[in-house]
């Protein structure tokens, strides 16, 4: 393969940007359970959710300032790696992203300090409400930056003018076609995916028969969660299909590794896709499910690759397997609440081996958040803004080979330290589990049980 | 009818980039100052005394990067990549400064190791960032919308200079932070490092003020000619007031919230300087603010929500540090 600053700085954004979505995927959903742990603790008084609550709290912590330096990094990205994207799209794109920080990163770091360091310092009710404005800062976040990025995909209320967009309607903007589907399908896939970790360190403290009893609390609530989440997303990951369908069908045919654009179109679930060709080779497919699924109608039409030019679309294989990497793992996803449905009609839920199979289904969220947005973002290329800005007319001119393989070759090494370090650090917490009860009633998250006074020497 | 949203970005963008210099500034000089504490009690207090509010502070740097992006991203367009390696350095050293706050605390295996990188990555992110600073004071090769040029063209040795100058700069105001927070041994250590930084800092701002228009006749031409001379001699004058108002109070143990506002006026009278050196230009030599403006329509809709959300965020803002007041407790924080 040829290197070149396009390709580097593909390679680049794809690793930052992966990096740091693993984050809000979880923080945002643990942001919420914090706060209706807060809340519960609130109004019910009940030691056991303040020490469940500590306990996420430190790892929250952790997650979610390894998740702030990621973020820093990614609007800088924009005009590093691609300020031609950015001078031609700074109209429409820049006062969303000023309002996401406005609007969501500020909330959620002024009062951030609050949740960690200042249970001590404010009265309970002010405490809850600081763990309500992170959570809801994290949801706001959500919601403009999805808006962004959605309006890249399926571009909506805008001009294009020498090379320029100028915003036309705010609204067609900011609601454009895609963005309901992908906001919603995302932050089902955020809890989904904090449900499974709070499942697994359950499961994992039930087992280990430390701290049962605030095990049992998480494991069971959290699935009940998960039982109305997962076939939730199923649907909307069905409607976001069918809205790409029709805003986007050529990231569809390359979803499916349709070449022909045909009815009653087979599902395809494996194959190698060959671009030279225009066909692919080893298949396995089943017949007539394709339409059923991507249309809802046994003579509806899925389109192929080849109605459009090559250089209208990007790599087939990439989005081909990803989806179906992330479909698998819905579907294991959804087995296991099944199964959990079963186990809870016999009064065995917490069985050994559901237990032991739940615990390592931990990361599965993550994993799925990879494969969709693999799908979706690789499925967009060749294009930037879908239909009319390029990826290869975005990139910054005035970068050379050497420079953007240093800057990949930093964050690559930073990010190989950084983020193994926090995932070791967040198992050592879990291992610990929840305290059994703490002394002072209380007590800021991150703190050691018994408070350090100030040493003599200290004070004037 | 559109108005002219440019006068009003600028201040907004200005005031952005000027907290986030302010807030950020004094804990990274925090950060570097924590390299020199003497042991692990007095770097927990140091460390503590920004804990609850890094974050909102570095979320600044996110409002002046997307502000800028937002009302002049021409000027975002060609900044931005034309100081490629002094942000990518920036970035990793705040990556390593921020996760070491939590790191720290958690992995005692490596402490050390994570003490190295809040000290350091504090230092480093200071550097690069006066390194943007003189780059941005220089100027950049622009052909039609595009930096031309290399990554490397912004390292130079006026921005080098001004990269130190910058660590005199936060670390100023990092030890104004510390005499405001800690007490005893720790404030007068603060207070001594604090009248060492002050000695670089008014040296940077001597040398900066001389070079400066040695290296830019425009600029030197606005300075000395008259009768710009007379209107802008109260600039150096107000410098040395507030000079040697920061010398007095730092070596004055009555006083505790004055040497940190002493830094702070420095930097006000340094940013307003600046401003006057440079102003209409936002990329020096070729683009206005209103050439690199974006279209009238984004502005408009931008500050609508803007005027009404910054005094909200300003508001919990200052309500979070409020939280906050006094000097640092061994009790909240890490331990």
């Amino acid at each position: 393969m040829h290197l070149d600053p396009l390709i580097l700085s593909r390679c680049q954004f794809a690793w930052v940007i992966a990096f740091h979505i693993l984050l809000p995927s979880f923080t945002v959903g643990l942001a919420s359970y914090i706060a209706v742990l807060e809340g519960i603790y609130l109004f019910t008084k009940r030691q056991i959710y303040f020490r469940v609550s500590v306990f996420w709290t430190k790892i929250f912590a952790i997650s979610f300032g390894m998740g702030v330096v990621s973020g820093i990094v990614m609007p800088f990205q924009i005009g590093t790696n691609w300020s031609r994207y950015a001078d031609a799209t700074a109209n429409i794109l820049s006062p969303l992203l000023g309002y996401e920080g406005l609007t969501a990163f500020f909330l959620e770091a002024s009062f951030l300090g609050v949740l960690l360091f200042g249970r001590n310092l404010v009265p309970r009710w002010a405490h809850f409400v600081a763990a309500l404005m992170v959570a809801l800062g994290t949801l706001i976040s959500t919601f403009w930056i999805l808006s962004a990025n959605s309006w890249m995909q399926t571009p909506s209320g805008y001009k294009f003018v020498d090379g320029q967009f100028f915003p036309v309607d705010w609204l067609a903007i900011i609601f454009n076609p895609s963005f309901p589907y992908r906001f919603a399908h995302n932050v089902v896939a955020f809890y989904i995916t904090t449900g499974f970790v709070v499942v697994a360190v359950a499961a994992y403290l039930i087992r280990k028969t430390k701290h049962v009893e605030q095990g049992k609390i998480m494991f069971s609530m959290t699935l009940w969660v998960l039982t109305l989440l997962v076939p939730l997303q199923i649907f909307l990951g069905d409607l976001h299909g069918l809205n790409t369908l029709k805003y986007q069908p050529v990231k569809i045919a390359a979803i499916e590794a349709h070449w022909t654009t045909e009815k009653r179109a087979p599902l395809i679930l494996f194959a190698i896709p060959d671009e030279k060709t225009e066909s692919n080779k080893a298949v396995l497919e089943v017949p007539l499910l394709g339409s059923i699924i991507l249309t809802h109608h046994i003579d509806g039409e899925v389109p192929g690759l080849k109605q459009w030019a090559a250089d209208q679309h990007g790599p087939v294989a990439i989005p081909f397997f990803a989806f179906r990497i992330m479909v698998g793992l819905g579907v294991i996803m959804f087995s296991i609440i099944i199964i959990s449905l079963y186990l809870r009609a016999r009064k065995r839920l917490m069985t050994a081996w559901f237990l032991t199979l739940c615990q390592y289904a931990g990361p599965i969220g993550f994993l799925a958040i990879l494969a969709g947005w693999v799908t979706t973002e690789v499925g967009r290329q060749p294009w930037t803004v879908y239909g009319v800005l390029r990826t290869a007319q975005s990139v910054t001119p005035s970068l050379t080979t050497s420079d953007v393989l240093l800057s990949l070759a930093g964050y690559m090494i930073v990010y190989l330290i950084i983020f193994p370090v926090g995932i070791i650090l967040m198992g050592r917490i879990i291992r610990k589990g929840p305290a059994e009860k703490i002394e002072k009633e209380a007590i800021e998250g991150g703190q050691s049980s018994s408070p350090i006074t100030t040493p003599p020497e200290y004070t004037s | 009818m559109i108005m002219d949203f440019v006068p009003l970005w600028t201040l907004i963008v200005g005031a952005a980039v000027f907290f986030y210099v302010l807030l950020d500034g004094f804990d990274l000089g925090v950060g570097m100052l924590y390299g020199f504490a003497p042991d692990r009690p007095s770097r927990i207090l140091i460390m503590n005394s920004i804990a609850p509010v890094w974050d909102g502070n570095e979320t600044w740097l996110v409002l002046g990067s997307v502000g800028l992006y937002a009302a002049f991203p021409l000027a975002f367009a060609i900044i931005i990549p034309a100081v490629y390696f002094p942000i990518l350095v920036m970035l990793l050293a705040l990556i390593f400064r921020g996760v070491a706050f939590e790191f720290h605390f958690r992995d005692a295996a490596h402490v050390t190791f994570w003490d190295r990188a809040f000290s350091l990555g504090s230092l480093i992110a200071t550097f690069a960032q006066g390194i943007i600073l003189g780059a941005f004071i220089q100027g950049f090769n622009v052909e039609g919308r595009h930096f031309i040029g290399s990554s490397w063209d912004c390292i130079t040795p006026f921005s080098l200079f001004t990269g130190i100058a910058l660590v005199f700069g936060y670390g100023l105001l990092g030890a104004g932070w510390l005499i405001l927070k800690t007490e005893g041994r720790l404030q007068a250590t603060a207070r001594k490092q604090g009248r060492y930084f002050l000695i670089g800092v008014l040296l940077s701002i001597a040398i900066v003020s001389i070079w400066t228009p040695l290296q830019d006749p425009d600029i030197a031409r606005r300075w000395f000619t008259w009768p710009n001379i007379v209107y802008l001699t109260p600039i150096p004058i107000i410098t040395a007031f507030i000079a040697y108002f920061e010398w007095r109070v730092l070596s004055n143990p009555r006083w505790e919230m004055a040497p940190f506002i002493g830094a702070v006026g420095l930097f006000w009278i340094s940013y307003i300087g600046i401003s006057i050196s440079l102003f209409p230009m936002i990329i020096p030599h070729h683009f206005t603010l209103w050439e690199a403006a974006s279209s009238p329509e984004t502005q408009a809709f931008l500050i609508v929500g803007t005027l009404f959300l910054l005094p909200i965020i300003l508001m919990y803002s200052g309500w979070s540090y409020w939280v906050f007041r006094g000097k640092v407790r061994s009790d909240i924080g890490y331990h």
